[in-house]
């Protein structure tokens, strides 16, 4: 992507809407203290206690609206899952969702969110991983996590988030040979010319005389 | 152009002249065992019947086996989750409803659900809206299944099944269309409420489905379970247990058809599930037959819910009270559709000035949502559906994800298939009752 451009022709913002620059700053989400509360002390304790390299991994706990967020350090994502999947009084066995956010704002701005289900103990929680948009890097949770396969492929084709040890890592929604990641809030919505039964559809920035 | 070796070319006046021999067969045959080196590749879609839509098998095949699948998605990607990004919240629902156009009514409430989450009015959302919900979604799930049954019953070759499921399908969207308007996609259930409430009309036509469906499901039973062809097309095949489902993440009944009861309505409840008395029906075959009952048993299930819901209806608002988030909700169903009752149109036009600068700010630029983010999953007809929201405080989402679980199960194929003959593919893939819409969003 070169000079991000958005609807209406607006250019030079992080805000390819065209609805006026409403780029807004994310609040500040701030460290939750303990006591967590109910169950999520229970979950934390026993991922400190199992899983040695905690106070490294880990860079933040975040209790919003009763979900429990646990920020890790993204080449440490892999390692946290296996500890989440096996520990007995963790057993999150089940991986429901694997996905991005772009808070564009932010120094790093690619975050993937996975979010765990643990089947026996009925409780959920999300790990996010922040990375920037000059390494977004981190290891794949596939091999413990298969459910993960189509999912972080998904996300790499839509964020551009490079899952390292991957079994293939390819474009999933949009065409292989697709320019850009679309879900990046600095892709604009529409921009590409359509072409149907010989006619040319332009793109919907350029489609308006009031742009 | 030519390659030495396959043509001989020479110039004459009137062009270029190929000799062509081909005499190299022989050694090229012989170099070929005939027993041992069957593996074609086959292309399956991604415009074929009996893969659900656009969905494109690759698949190795040595004879009629199958050594390799590898499936293909996105012909269907239309970017849903990009556009809500720059539509109001309200708005998202007439986008979340095009995703699994099977399951409409899921896809409105997971993400209505988490949009309410997120605005801190889950105390606020009236009784009857979520007994509406309940009502409309169990509607919805028994609709959804009669596809099911219908498209599954057609590629594995009972095609009567395909008329019958569709009959009754029909009549649940047409009580769709005397509720909401629309028959599909119906942005029907909207963060705070629903748009429109159920006409007593509706109430008597849901109770007169309510007196003939049990009989129908039994003449699907009677015209499916006792079929030499159907049983020999279904049972056994495609086996996917516990463990393979729990480690590709397929949930819904094809979990269940393991014989795990994991069902969010009973596990994690939502819209008061637990107070209504259902069982979640289990099968221990894992194979294909064991979905055609679990599917089955959960239609029945669905129509102990809606009678329960129906009784339950009892009068009262259908949208939040705050009329800072409430949608004008005086909706009303004209000749052309869903649009604003005259009344309503008749107040802000003639009568209050206040109204109408009300109306214009909610309409156009929508309500805030404080900034954060949730997920929130329910039980569709497929299994796990979640929605993943966040909101940086505007009156747009700030990005939406729906865990799809179409998107999800699809990724079982390969399992369910390699090693199996290329006609269990379909039943397979059927089994799994995917909804390209939803996979490719």
């Amino acid at each position: 992507m070169t000079q991000p451009e958005g609807l209406f022709g607006v250019t030079g913002s992080g805000d390819t809407s065209g609805f006026g620059g409403l780029v807004r700053k994310r609040p500040v989400q701030l460290e939750a203290q303990r006591p967590f509360g109910g169950w999520f002390d229970e979950v934390v304790d026993a991922l400190e206690e199992a899983y040695p390299g905690f106070a490294d991994a880990i860079e933040r706990v975040v209790i919003d609206r009763g979900e429990l967020t646990l920020h890790i350090v993204p080449a440490k994502i892999a390692e946290v899952c296996q500890v989440l999947r096996d520990d007995e009084s963790l057993r999150y066995e089940l991986c429901s969702s694997v996905s991005g956010v772009d808070y564009v704002t932010e120094e790093r701005r690619l975050h993937v969110a996975y979010h765990l289900t643990s089947m026996t103990y009925r409780r959920r929680i999300r790990l996010e991983c922040a990375l920037t948009v000059a390494d977004p890097r981190l290891p794949s949770v596939t091999s413990v996590y298969p459910t993960a396969d189509w999912q972080e492929r998904e996300t790499y084709d839509m964020f551009g988030v490079v899952f390292e040890g991957h079994p293939n890592l390819t474009r999933i929604l949009m065409p292989d040979d697709w320019d850009g990641h679309p879900q990046r809030k600095d892709y604009p919505l529409g921009g590409v010319p359509v072409e149907y039964k010989g006619a040319e559809i332009p793109p919907p920035d350029t489609r308006r005389a009031y742009r | 152009m030519s390659t030495p070796g396959y043509a001989q070319e020479r110039e004459t006046t009137e062009g270029k002249v190929f000799t062509v021999t081909g005499g190299d067969w022989d050694s090229l045959v012989s170099g070929v065992d005939p027993i041992h080196d069957e593996r074609i590749v086959v292309n399956m879609g991604p415009q074929h019947p009996s893969t659900h839509g656009v969905l494109r098998l690759v698949l190795e095949l040595e004879g009629e086996t199958v050594t390799e699948a590898r499936t293909v998605v996105g012909y269907l990607h239309t970017g849903i989750e990009k556009n809500m990004e720059y539509r109001t919240w309200t708005q998202g629902s007439t986008f979340v409803t095009r995703m699994d156009y099977l399951a409409p009514i899921f896809n409105e409430t997971a993400y209505s659900l988490a949009v309410e989450k997120l605005l801190g009015i889950e105390d606020q959302i009236t009784d009857r809206t979520t007994t509406i919900r309940v009502l409309m979604m169990e509607l919805n799930r028994i609709s959804s299944h009669l596809v099911w049954l219908a498209t599954t019953g057609m590629e594995l070759g009972a095609l009567s099944m395909m008329i019958y499921g569709f009959r009754e399908r029909e009549f649940i969207l047409d009580i769709f269309e005397m509720i909401t308007g629309l028959r599909m996609n119906m942005a029907y259930v909207r963060p705070g409420g629903v748009a429109q409430d159920v006409p007593d009309e509706a109430v008597r036509k849901i109770r007169e489905f309510l007196g003939f469906m049990p009989k129908r499901l039994k003449e699907y039973e009677d015209l499916l379970s006792g079929q030499p062809i159907w049983t020999a097309r279904t049972k056994g095949i495609a086996v996917l247990d516990v463990t393979g489902c729990v480690a590709l993440g397929v949930t819904g009944p094809v979990l269940r058809s393991a014989g795990l009861p994991w069902d969010l309505r009973k596990t994690m409840p939502y819209c008061g599930y637990e107070t209504y008395e259902f069982d979640v029906p289990v099968a221990q075959t894992a194979d294909v037959w064991g979905r055609y009952e679990v599917r089955l048993a959960e239609m029945r299930e669905s129509l102990k819910l809606i009678e329960q819901a129906l009784d339950r209806l009892k009068p009262g608002p259908i949208m939040v009270e705050d009329r800072k988030i409430a949608w004008p909700a005086q909706l009303a169903i004209g000749n052309d559709g869903l649009g604003n009752s005259l009344e309503h149109v008749a107040h802000i036009m003639g009568q209050s000035m206040e109204s109408l600068i009300h109306h214009f700010k909610l309409v156009t630029e929508g309500f805030r949502v404080p900034a954060g983010q949730v997920y929130v999953p329910i039980e569709a007809p497929r299994g796990e559906l979640g929605a993943h929201v966040v909101s940086d405080g505007g009156t747009r989402p700030f990005r939406v994800h729906m865990r799809e679980p179409s998107f999800v199960n699809l990724q079982a194929i390969p399992a369910m298939a390699e090693g199996g003959l290329l006609a269990d593919v379909i039943a397979g893939g059927a089994s799994l009752d995917p909804v390209m819409g939803g996979c490719d969003r």
